[in-house]
């Protein structure tokens, strides 16, 4: 039996490379200032699909919405093993939270057929770990989160093991479902070589206008949209185009969609600076162990 | 998150100054493949594409996920377990499984059989770079050449039966030559090989000191002929390894842990014939340690840019007397000598990689295509003469020079650490250990001499020499170029006398020969990549703290390097040559009393 899986990914900011200038003055992130790369947890998501593809036989399609410097993260993907792409972009898209994006998705997932949807827990830019279980409550879908561990599959039934932070739960539903996968659950396999060489050259409609529009900066608008048809054409015959939906093509309430279907405000940003100040010695002994750890607890540092 | 590809500032400009397209052309033979295969290039440009992206994704994979196994590899090694298999260290079964996801196991294979037709030039780069994140893992990937023997020596159904699973990544191999009575001398091979009545094949006896034994596919050199000794009674032999093959036991040994060396016992196991009978040392196990022996130069240098790291790092972190130890003259000497022997084995390398793929791709092309024009004809025979003899020459020269490098390079790296690179605390000891084979298997380093040696006095030298003089450098080597000429000149003063004092003369101050020419060549290629038409700027070492970086050309810096090379060596060439014209033959003459009596065991 095979199963058809999506997962949805994300472009984000490396937040390891975090500099002074990471934020804009009202509080978001200001994107220009670090590498973008694909969101490590959306990584353990895609390794999960294309291991059930590997056992069970299937399609990965990976959707991402962003901008068009977001064919990158769905060349990877094709690098990897998925079979599909879908690069959702629009204007008005522009400033969606949660909400929005989850709306969004959905919008996009119901296009799909699918058997389950996998999701990264959070990624590390927002790390609300929202988008996910968001997700599949407008799909109208049960979901797992925070999953390490696949069980099986069979008769329609999915069995995960999910890491609750203080122990383990092992669930069981029916398909389909949306699961969101944690870093612990796998190693994501590198690129494929022989895919490397083949999607190289794959590319979004909006990638091809954009780098035509650089090359050929004096062409009329017209002169480009010929260029930029006769390249789609040529990429199509090798199955080197990349889908590109728009919030049209979806089909979206538009007041669900960007700045207006997001309800999320910033309050306020607070620049946390952790400094050590105490510190304690503890002799490795038994002893000496054990009291720490009951002091920890004591204290509500641990629990 | 490292990247062994991208980090590497030298390999990046190499990539750029090396003529890529030109061997790219080779190896697709035209781009006929783009139009069968999706993933085929179609034209130079997608092919260093291609190459370029592979080697990205192999230096991550390299950095962030086989260098953090390393430590452990070395320390659990491999097993042999009660059932008579072998089970890897888990970093190397964890990074092979990484290896064959991806679809890097078949790098050089063709098309046809799922590989990724790279040539030999962008292999050793990636050998280099998976060596120096684990030396041992490369035993298993840079034995590609089993695969490759296959291919160009056995028939089309022992091509198809094997190939495609040498590229999945879902068996490895192992050249099985040596035995307890024939290391260095494989003529003396006793396993028998044997047909029944029907034809079949079968092996029978031991084989010892196997690199990855316990793999699935067993090139196997044995006697077909009994009754013809030397090397005209072997034969070349395949195998899967059964229940017949037992693995009797494996070594316990001072570096590569992670590789396991197994002593076999074949018990007339069925096998078959690669090619023709007694054609088995000579040339199938000659072609198959001369793309080894490229293999093990790329490992050597992977262990020796590994070490100079450490080294590089500890002499500007650590202070004594007031300041970095960097700043001691012989500190500092000592770690410019080491980066600067490391480029020059590396473009040795590379250099040598990229005439066998010259070599390989003419003996195809007048195989498979050869011009009806009769004199385009004989251009390419002539061509594929002249490359098949510079192959044959510098392909030893470069396992001898990069292994006996690794070894210098480690030993300083532990030296520059001090008691710290003694320790197990530091990864240097490791990689002096790990270095130490590389002199010795696949041809010790006085055999390399031995082939290297011919060629630097039959004339292959002089030619290729010749031919490196006369390209075309910037006016600014020019002095140095002159002082090659006059190295040359010694070189040739010392292969004239030689010649007159016979073969035993020749093969007692070989290595002093084959260094002269090492040296002349490695000038050379310093000046070739201090003219190169590659652009590339590399950061010159930050002056910790500043934070400004500044930064240099590629091609000045290794004018620098050159200059600094021909410099020190020019009197190194004088006084070999000098060595070579003395006419000293103690070492035949006075043996006996200069070595003293052999001990007497107790």
């Amino acid at each position: 039996m095979a199963y058809n899986c999506v997962v949805p990914i994300k472009q984000v900011p490396d937040t390891k490379r975090i500099t002074g200038d990471a934020m804009n003055d009202d509080g978001t992130v200001n994107r220009g200032s670090l590498p973008a790369i694909f969101n490590p947890e959306d990584l353990n998501a895609l390794e999960m699909a294309l291991s059930i593809k590997d056992k069970f036989g299937g399609k990965v399609t990976v959707i991402t919405m962003g901008l068009p410097a977001a064919g990158a993260i769905l060349r990877q993907s094709l690098y990897r093993g998925a079979d599909e792409a879908i690069l959702i972009t629009d204007r008005r898209c522009a400033a969606s939270d949660t909400l929005a994006t989850s709306y969004i998705l959905s919008c996009a997932v119901r296009k799909l057929d699918y058997d389950i949807v996998l999701c990264g827990r959070q990624a590390i830019d927002g790390d609300t770990a929202q988008v996910g279980p968001q997700l599949a409550e407008k799909l109208g879908i049960p979901q797992i989160t925070y999953v390490e561990e696949l069980l099986d599959i069979a008769n329609g039934k999915i069995s995960a093991k999910r890491n609750m932070g203080n122990g383990w739960q092992e669930v069981k539903c029916r398909l389909p479902v949306l699961l969101t996968v944690i870093d612990e659950a796998n190693e994501p396999r590198v690129a494929i070589a022989k895919k490397l060489m083949k999607y190289k050259n794959a590319r979004t409609p909006i990638e091809i206008q954009m780098q035509l529009k650089e090359d050929n900066p004096d062409a009329s608008e017209d002169e480009l949209a010929a260029l930029a048809k006769g390249k789609i054409g040529t990429l199509t015959e090798k199955d080197l185009v990349i889908k590109q939906w728009d919030l049209d093509f979806l089909g979206a309430d538009l007041e669900w969609c960007g700045r207006d279907g997001s309800p999320t405000k910033v309050h306020r940003i607070q620049s946390v600076v952790l400094t050590a100040r105490d510190s304690k010695t503890v002799e490795p002994s038994e002893q000496s162990i054990s009291d720490m750890i009951h002091e920890l607890i004591s204290d509500k540092t641990i629990s | 998150m490292a990247n062994f590809y991208r980090d590497n500032d030298d390999i990046q400009f190499l990539f750029r100054h090396l003529n890529l397209g030109c061997v790219a052309r080779i190896m697709e033979e035209g781009f006929k493949f783009a139009e069968e295969f999706d993933y085929a290039p179609a034209d130079a440009d997608e092919a260093i594409a291609n190459y370029d992206l592979v080697l990205d994704s192999l230096g991550q994979l390299s950095g962030d996920f086989i260098a953090p196994r390393s430590e452990d590899i070395d320390r659990q090694g491999s097993t042999l377990n009660e059932d008579g298999t072998v089970s890897y260290a888990d970093g190397i079964r964890e990074s092979l499984e990484m290896l064959a996801k991806a679809d890097v196991m078949g790098f050089t294979m063709p098309h046809r059989f799922n590989g990724l037709n790279f040539p030999n030039v962008i292999y050793s780069i990636a050998i280099e770079i998976v060596s120096r994140a684990d030396a041992s893992l490369m035993n298993l990937f840079g034995l590609q050449g089993i695969a490759e023997t296959i291919n160009f020596f056995a028939s089309e159904e022992i091509r198809q039966k094997y190939l495609s699973r040498f590229s999945a990544g879902e068996v490895t191999g192992a050249m099985v030559l040596t035995e307890p009575d024939a290391g260095s001398d494989l003529q003396s091979c006793k396993l028998k090989a044997f047909a029944d009545d029907a034809g079949n094949w079968y092996l029978h006896g031991v084989k010892r000191f196997i690199t990855n034994g316990c793999g699935d596919v067993l090139l196997v050199l044995s006697r077909s002929e009994p009754d013809r000794s030397g090397g005209l009674g072997l034969s070349l032999f395949v195998c899967d390894r059964g229940p017949t093959v037992h693995v009797r036991r494996i070594e316990d040994k001072l570096g590569i842990h992670g590789s396991p060396t197994c002593e076999l016992f074949f018990d007339n196991t069925p096998c078959e014939l690669i090619g023709e009978r007694k054609r088995g040392l000579a040339p199938y196990v000659m072609s198959l340690m001369n793309g080894a022996r490229l293999g093990i130069s790329g490992q050597s240098l992977g262990i020796a840019e590994a070490a100079y790291r450490i080294a590089r790092d500890y002499a500007a972190s650590r202070k004594q007397f007031g300041g970095p130890i960097e700043k001691i003259p012989a500190v500092r000497d000592m770690v410019i000598n080491m980066k600067m022997d490391i480029e020059a084995a590396r473009a040795l390398l590379y250099e040598t990689s990229r005439v066998v793929d010259h070599d390989n791709g003419y003996a195809k092309r007048l195989e498979l295509d050869p011009p009806k024009d009769k004199e385009a004809l004989k251009q390419i025979k002539d061509a594929s003469r002249y490359y098949k003899r510079c192959a044959g020459m510098l392909t030893p020269m470069t396992k001898y020079f990069s292994s006996e490098m690794s070894n210098r390079v480690t030993y300083d790296s532990i030296q520059v650490l001090g008691g710290s690179g003694f320790m197990r605390d530091y990864p240097c000891e490791k990689f002096a250990r790990d270095a130490r084979i590389t002199t010795i298997y696949e041809g010790t380093s006085q055999l390399q001499i031995v082939a290297a040696v011919r060629g630097v006095c039959s004339g292959t030298a002089e030619k290729y020499l010749h031919n490196l003089e006369s390209e075309d450098y910037v006016k600014e080597v020019n002095d140095l170029l002159k002082i090659l000429k006059k190295g040359t000149e010694n070189l040739f003063k010392a292969v004239a006398f030689v010649k007159e004092k016979g073969v035993d003369y020749m093969d007692l101050y070989g290595r002093d020969l084959v260094d002269m020419a090492i040296c002349l060549i490695c000038g050379y290629l310093f000046c070739g990549q201090a003219s190169s038409k590659a652009d590339y700027e590399i950061a010159v070492a930050d002056k910790r703290g500043n934070g400004q970086k500044e930064t240099i050309d590629m091609k000045k810096r290794k004018e620098m390097i050159a200059r600094r090379y021909i410099t020190k060596n020019a009197a190194l060439i004088k006084a070999l040559s000098e060595k070579v014209l003395s006419g000293e033959r103690s070492t035949f003459e006075q043996y006996q009393t200069l070595a003293g009596p052999v001990p007497e065991e107790k």
